[in-house]
């Protein structure tokens, strides 16, 4: 277990170092000027764009760009935005409340998702079952910024039961309830189907028989045994549903005016500024491997079978 | 996703603006001008109140702000020689005693005393020569160093890459520090030595460029960064990126121009989009531009009911030609174009009647404007247009082009459709990527179409609108067009001895692009902003931005 957990800690390394440089280089090469934008409806002035090269290091070839740019990221320095400024300190103010959405997502779908699931999966055919299978359709078949807008119109302007913007920053959590739900939506369907699937599937599963043939109460049955083993695919994907969710969350963020790493991402993107994106893309790959290791790891918790070495 | 910038692309970065109520019509509003809201309840003096904002491009820096995000910032921060008058846009003296010149070329200027930067020094000359000094200077890569190419040694202090930036090459070093034009005379008293008379001048002083900068700018610039300390009506608190800069009142403040509140906070938001979801939600205060969105079928007059208003900027929209490119060479198919285009149609279908037609290339707003200089080619007539275009004997296709994300899809679709119909050509909108796209191509001089441009004076004058876009090898002279005749009319013009003269000869320069035709002007920009409950007098300034000697905080 600990040699599985190290072995997977080092293959964060080269991943680490691939991504960053993919990243950088994908910037690197969009087309555009990076000052061209930047001084409005005129050209700048070339004076003010040579010192800008110069201090970014603009003028260096590409691999000499990146080689400085990872020495100062192992320092701890993420290096400064054309605006002057500095990286990290955004990366720390923004990615708090998008962690936040993220979680408060997170919680939405695992919470709806897997008690419509199990509800619509022991009671197999009727009523509920086709109204959790419609509902789910439709949340599937609308894009986010359509929840969005429509939920923030509807419970923010006209029923004024939320903020329409949540512009604070740390977000509150009681102001991220609509977004974050705006957010897990999707997932939230995908959840409750794959739940739904499962239970059904393993409901009828020997070893439920056996376990209800023991005399066990309904509720162990379905709550350790069933509910226990139906749950690895739906944590499958729950796991790599919160990297998704955060680098998902920039439509969200958008409509709703969160202070996450979407508009960093965007606008970084936007103004070439390689430095701001490869920092908080690269978070987001981390965030993605560790949340995947921890699924991993759960699958032997879940699944007593299941050993690592 | 396509997070709208609007704002980013349309809000050119010198936005001043001049007010002149009731000029050329073009919006029914309420709160024009001076009147706003009602003024119900009594003001509190201490109130605090947010406004929209962006983010500032550059470190807050006065030679180096010319944006607006970072400009309203700057300004309520600092206050410089004179300032514009927010309804009327008039330059008058601030820390300015007087101005004095004989001849236009020499300046003895005095300073008022009494006047302290934020931190308890006072301004001095001594603060001015030095901040124009360090803006001039190339190596320091200031974006306002050209406002000072009028005055004796700039070329000492500031050199060009012979090559461009691009190229190998590097721009030499300056061979001085110092523009030798400036001379402090004593604590109070400065001269400014210009390189030809220039009547115009004066105008330019209440401008970011020229604000006076404190002594401890000099001795830490990273450490003034982080704590930008000005002479202004407003101190700096603090800042927070992406979300928010704060700043309060600075009760020491020498001008007359006292705000009537305390605290005033800057909220950044993604888009304008979300600051109009905001202000209308109750969470802003203040936006000084309504995105389309809310502008669109008058949304906003509805959804900010007697919280609105809307004023003409002296800003301009126009269609530029590339001179390098031989299709459009020929003059008579240039004013065929322009005769074709329906601008009275486009700004009611489109922009909802926030644009006012453009009847020459001069902004109506600014002093020295003439009406109708274009004569009857900037007016819709179909069959004028189809006589130039034989007369021309053009056959193809037109092709328009911008940057697809400033959202100007639509007018340009329907300025194409306006010249299809009027002249039987084909005509192609062909939209490029991104704003910083477009601006590289046209400033590498590679449009191959006619090409969206936009001007917002820089300070309220007609040479504004010529010098810096018609003259040959002017900084923003993007079609690449040149006229010995232009080029003279307007030497002549910068060296008259008054301003009166100098408007007089500007026009008459104004009339020759009637004749060359190497931009369509299509229409002047009118900005709509609204305000929150909390409000009274909020009105939009001469700067396009909140006017902060008026608006007043409502008592709990």
């Amino acid at each position: 277990m600990g040699r599985y957990v190290l072995r997977r800690l080092l293959q964060l390394i080269p991943v680490f170092i691939g991504t960053t440089f993919l990243i950088y280089w994908l910037v690197w090469s969009l087309p555009g000027d990076a000052f061209a934008g930047k001084c409005g409806d005129r050209p700048c002035p070339d004076a003010y764009v040579q010192a800008m090269m110069d201090k970014f290091n603009l003028g260096d070839p590409l691999i000499v760009q990146y080689g400085k740019y990872m020495l100062n990221v192992l320092q701890g320095n993420f290096g400064e935005t054309f605006r002057g400024l500095d990286v990290g300190e955004l990366i720390g103010e923004a990615y708090p409340n998008t962690i936040r959405l993220a979680l408060v997502a997170l919680a939405i779908e695992a919470v709806i998702g897997l008690a419509a699931g199990v509800l619509t999966g022991l009671r197999g055919r009727g009523f509920l079952d086709n109204l959790v299978l419609v509902s789910t359709l439709f949340l599937i078949s609308l894009p986010v910024f359509v929840t969005g807008f429509v939920l923030q119109i509807t419970l923010g302007f006209e029923l004024k039961w939320i903020k329409t913007t949540v512009s604070a920053s740390p977000a509150p959590w009681e102001h991220l309830i609509v977004p974050g739900f705006v957010l897990g939506s999707l997932s939230m369907a995908y959840v409750t189907r794959l739940t739904r699937t499962s239970i059904a599937e393993n409901k009828r599963a020997d070893y439920v028989r056996t376990a209800t043939a023991k005399g066990l109460r309904q509720r162990r049955v379905v709550g350790v045994h069933l509910l226990r083993n139906s749950a690895i695919p739906v944590v499958t994907f729950l796991g790599t549903d919160l990297g998704a969710l955060m680098g998902g969350a920039i439509v969200t963020e958008g409509i709703f005016d969160i202070k996450g790493i979407g508009s960093l991402v965007y606008d970084g993107i936007i103004g070439k500024e390689g430095v701001t994106v490869t920092g908080v893309v690269t978070l987001l790959v981390m965030v993605y491997l560790l949340s995947n290791l921890l699924v991993d790891l759960l699958y032997a918790v879940l699944d007593p079978r299941i050993r690592y070495d | 996703m396509r997070k709208p910038r609007w704002i980013a692309a349309s809000v050119m970065p010198l936005a001043l603006a001049l007010t002149i109520a009731g000029c050329g019509g073009g919006s029914e509003d309420t709160g024009s001008g001076g009147t706003t809201g009602g003024n119900t309840g009594a003001a509190d003096a201490d109130g605090a109140l947010s406004a929209f904002g962006t983010e500032p491009e550059n470190p807050l820096v006065p030679g180096n702000t010319t944006e607006s995000g970072g400009s309203k910032v700057i300004r309520a921060l600092f206050v410089g020689l004179t300032r514009y008058d927010p309804v009327t846009g008039e330059s008058k003296n601030a820390v300015a005693k007087e101005i004095a010149t004989t001849d236009s070329k020499t300046y003895k200027i005095t300073l008022n005393s009494g006047w302290k930067f934020h931190d308890g020094t006072p301004v001095k000359a001594k603060n001015f020569v030095d901040a124009w000094n360090y803006t001039a200077y190339s190596p320091n890569g200031q974006q306002g160093a050209s406002f000072f190419e009028q005055v004796q040694g700039y070329k000492d202090v500031h050199t060009e890459d012979p090559d461009g930036t691009a190229g190998p090459q590097k721009a030499p070093e300056p061979t001085a520090k110092e523009m030798s034009g400036l001379k402090v005379v004593d604590d109070s008293t400065f001269e400014v030595n210009l390189n030809a008379p220039f009547a115009v001048f004066p105008l330019k002083l209440g401008y970011n460029p020229f604000f006076p900068l404190p002594d401890s700018f000099f001795a830490d610039q990273k450490a003034f960064e982080a704590k930008p300390i000005g002479n202004g009506p407003f101190k700096f608190v603090s800042r927070k990126p992406n979300a928010e800069i704060v700043l309060t009142r600075n009760d020491d403040y020498a001008g007359d121009d006292k705000a009537k509140f305390k605290d005033l906070t800057f909220k950044i938001f993604e888009s304008n989009e979300a600051a109009y979801t905001a202000i209308v939600g109750g969470d802003l205060d203040f936006l000084d531009t309504i995105p389309p969105t809310g502008i669109a079928g008058g949304k906003y007059k509805q959804d900010l009911e007697g919280r609105n208003g809307s004023t003409p900027y002296m800003g301009n929209q126009t269609l530029t030609f590339p001179y390098y490119d031989p299709t459009y060479t020929n003059a008579d198919l240039r004013k065929a174009l322009s005769l074709a285009i329906n601008r009275q149609e486009i700004v009611d279908k489109i922009f909802d009647g926030t644009r006012i037609p453009a009847d020459g290339w001069v902004n109506p707003a600014v002093p020295g404007y003439a009406k109708g200089q274009c004569g009857d080619l900037c007016t819709y007539n179909p069959e004028k247009a189809k006589e130039y275009l034989a007369k021309s004997g053009f056959k193809g296709t037109v092709k328009l082009s911008t940057n697809a994300d400033g959202g100007h899809k639509d007018w340009m679709t329907a300025t194409c459709n306006s010249i299809k119909n009027a002249l039987g050509i084909e005509c192609l909108y062909e939209p490029i990527p991104t704003f910083a796209e477009t601006r590289q191509k046209i400033n590498a001089r590679q449009m191959n179409a006619i090409f969206r441009t936009g001007w917002i004076a820089d300070y309220p004058s007609i040479e504004n609108f010529l010098n810096q876009l018609y003259r040959t090898g002017a900084s923003s002279n993007d079609g690449e067009y040149t006229s010995p005749k232009l080029d003279a009319i307007l030497a002549k013009a910068d060296s008259a001895p008054s301003v009166d003269e100098a408007n007089k000869l500007y026009q008459e320069g104004e009339r020759v692009l009637a004749e060359d035709f190497p931009v369509i002007p299509l229409w002047n920009q009118t900005a709509q902003y609204g305000w929150s409950e909390r409000l009274d007098n909020a009105r939009l300034s001469s700067l396009r931005e909140l006017d902060l000697t008026s608006v007043t905080v409502k008592k709990k």
